[in-house]
């Protein structure tokens, strides 16, 4: 990428340019593009024992989407990305929609680090308070039971996909708040005057002129809590009690406990394939509504 | 009427995000091995039980050296990307920067597997050091990020100034806007320390037998008795995150009133 200045098409200040970033674009490339592509090339490769045959084969792909085992953990991952994301998003939705247009301009930002703050405590203690929260004997059914209220505890509370989803919605609101709060501050409000200047109700002026406008920070929200939730290790570990896994305790298993590395990158790269089909499949889904509402 | 409605939601949306945290402290101080109401009395005992905890302290002395290094290395990758994505076009420049923001948008489990895969392969021994690389690739982005509207927020007139005054470009970068970006870049370094320190699982994996604070309170999660003393680390960890974000908030708002800019609010 960077070569020489000799290049005719070079001008001194491209050369500049790639000197500056050279020295952040080389460490991605050894420790993010390298790493990417031996992975990308160990899932077409066989699995030997405690070694890699360099023989070529598409089994390790043919394994991951086949078997009932990995589908059917794919098919959770995705199930349970997808439910957070409706989740967080649609709830955050609202909160963004408040600080922008109903508080005052010199407190949105002691209101947006007071939503930050609880995003940047240990993300393991707060999934782990979760699980003690829900816990068979946690803070909920023991409160509850000491209130008289309940004699058993709810069993229904924990170690299921329900109480993931709540854990991650909560896990990544900030990420889904920021950006919509972001894209509303943009609107010009004059237009929403306008809107209503021009006979449109609050609703309708909402459906047809806020919302559509603050598509971009949606997308941007859906995107940035999607992404990480389908690849998160840590609320199936804990929330899951292990034994409701996702994507990534499959490749953990594969990579480690069950060495068959070609298997493990080739589920690491379906899920890459996965995380990049949906996340091209919602901006297309987006283009086609923008333009639906013109 | 539709005022009230959406402030009610707001603060028990809040309370919502805030209800794990504030149960950390009645715990910590509750008397009774185990989380549960109705809460049994005072005590300090969890905060000495963890304090006397030897592996806490290796685990945090780590963590340190991890999340200083992190936040020194991926704040000086940070500012060669936002300054050649700032101020120069240059071929490549979109892709470039999409690799090096890449990160952002990638499963950390697959970029720490991924890495895994290479580190054993040419066989560099999983140490402090590894964890530390895994760390910057995805710090650096976040850093990138903040310095990239600091520059943005530059004058450029105050540069071209400091050259026709006859500095030369290493002197005007050193004396003009080095001390401009300044807060940008002691917030980014704050960013990427809080993020190092609370990662997990590129610890977890490039760490070898080294613990980092995250993969020692992982480690206590498994043993139902240390469950009352994390509540007291978690306690202090709180603390100190709001003592860190308050003091990186601060130092943004004096950076946004030294060059001129308008409070967005927010580090993202």
């Amino acid at each position: 990428m960077d070569e020489g200045k000799g290049n005719r098409w070079l001008t001194p200040e491209g050369a500049s340019g790639l000197k500056l970033i050279s020295p952040p674009l080389i460490f991605a490339v050894l420790m993010l593009a390298a790493p990417l592509a031996t992975m990308a090339i160990f899932s077409v490769l066989t699995d030997g024992y405690l070694t890699i045959l360099p023989i070529l084969t598409l089994q390790n792909y043919i394994d991951t989407w086949s078997d009932v085992i990995y589908r059917s953990i794919m098919f959770r991952s995705l199930m349970v990305a997808v439910s957070v994301t409706a989740a967080t998003v649609i709830l955050a939705y609202p909160v963004a929609y408040f600080v922008s247009f109903h508080v005052a301009q010199d407190k949105k930002s002691l209101w947006l680090f007071l939503i930050t703050i609880p995003f940047w405590t240990s993300y393991l203690i707060r999934v782990f308070m979760w699980k003690v929260i829900l816990g068979y004997n946690g803070v909920i059914n023991s409160g509850l039971k000491a209130l008289h209220i309940i004699d058993q505890p709810l069993g229904w509370l924990n170690y299921n996909v329900g109480a993931m989803v709540l854990t991650l919605a909560h896990a990544y609101a900030p990420f889904a708040i920021l950006p919509i709060f972001v894209s509303l501050e943009k609107i010009e409000r004059a237009l929403l005057e306008a809107g209503q200047d021009l006979g449109e109700s609050r609703f309708l002026t909402f459906w047809r002129v806020t919302l559509p406008l603050s598509m971009p920070g949606v997308i941007a929200a859906v995107l940035i809590v999607f992404i990480p939730t389908i690849g998160d290790y840590v609320t199936p570990n804990l929330i899951g009690g292990g034994k409701i896994p996702m994507i990534a305790n499959a490749i953990e298993k594969l990579m480690l406990k069950a060495d068959n590395k070609p298997l493990g990158s080739a589920i690491a790269i379906s899920a890459m394939i996965i995380v990049g089909v949906v996340s091209l499949l919602f901006l297309f889904l987006n283009r086609r509504f923008m333009r639906g509402q013109r | 009427m539709k005022f009230p409605v959406l402030k009610t939601y707001t603060v028990a949306y809040l309370i919502f995000l805030y209800a794990p945290i504030i149960l950390l402290p009645i715990f910590a101080f509750n008397d009774s091995k185990v989380i549960a109401f109705p809460l049994q009395g005072f005590t300090t005992n969890w905060f000495k039980t963890m304090w006397a905890d030897e592996q806490l302290f290796h685990a945090l002395k780590n963590s340190l050296i991890v999340s200083v290094s992190t936040a020194i290395l991926s704040t000086s990758l940070g500012i060669f990307a936002a300054r050649a994505t700032t101020g120069y076009a240059f071929p490549g420049k979109g892709a470039a920067a999409g690799l090096i923001m890449l990160p952002m948008v990638l499963p950390e489990m697959i970029m720490s597997m991924s890495m895994l895969v290479v580190f054993l392969a040419i066989g560099l021994p999983l140490s402090i050091f590894t964890i530390i690389l895994g760390h910057v690739l995805v710090c650096t982005p976040f850093a990138v990020a903040i310095l990239t509207s600091a520059f943005q927020s530059l004058d450029k007139s105050l540069e071209e100034a400091a050259m026709d005054l006859g500095e030369g470009p290493v002197s005007t970068f050193y004396r003009v806007i080095l001390p401009l970006v300044m807060p940008g870049i002691v917030s980014a370094m704050l960013i990427c320390f809080t993020i190092s320190l609370d990662e997990f699982i590129i610890a977890f994996f490039l760490g070898g037998t080294e613990t980092t604070l995250s993969v020692y309170i992982f480690g206590q999660f498994r043993f139902p008795a240390k469950v009352p003393s994390i509540m007291a680390l978690g306690t202090i960890l709180v603390c100190l995150s709001i003592l860190l974000l308050t003091t990186a908030e601060y130092f943004r708002r004096r950076g946004l009133a030294r060059t001129g800019g308008k409070d967005t609010g927010g580090f993202l």
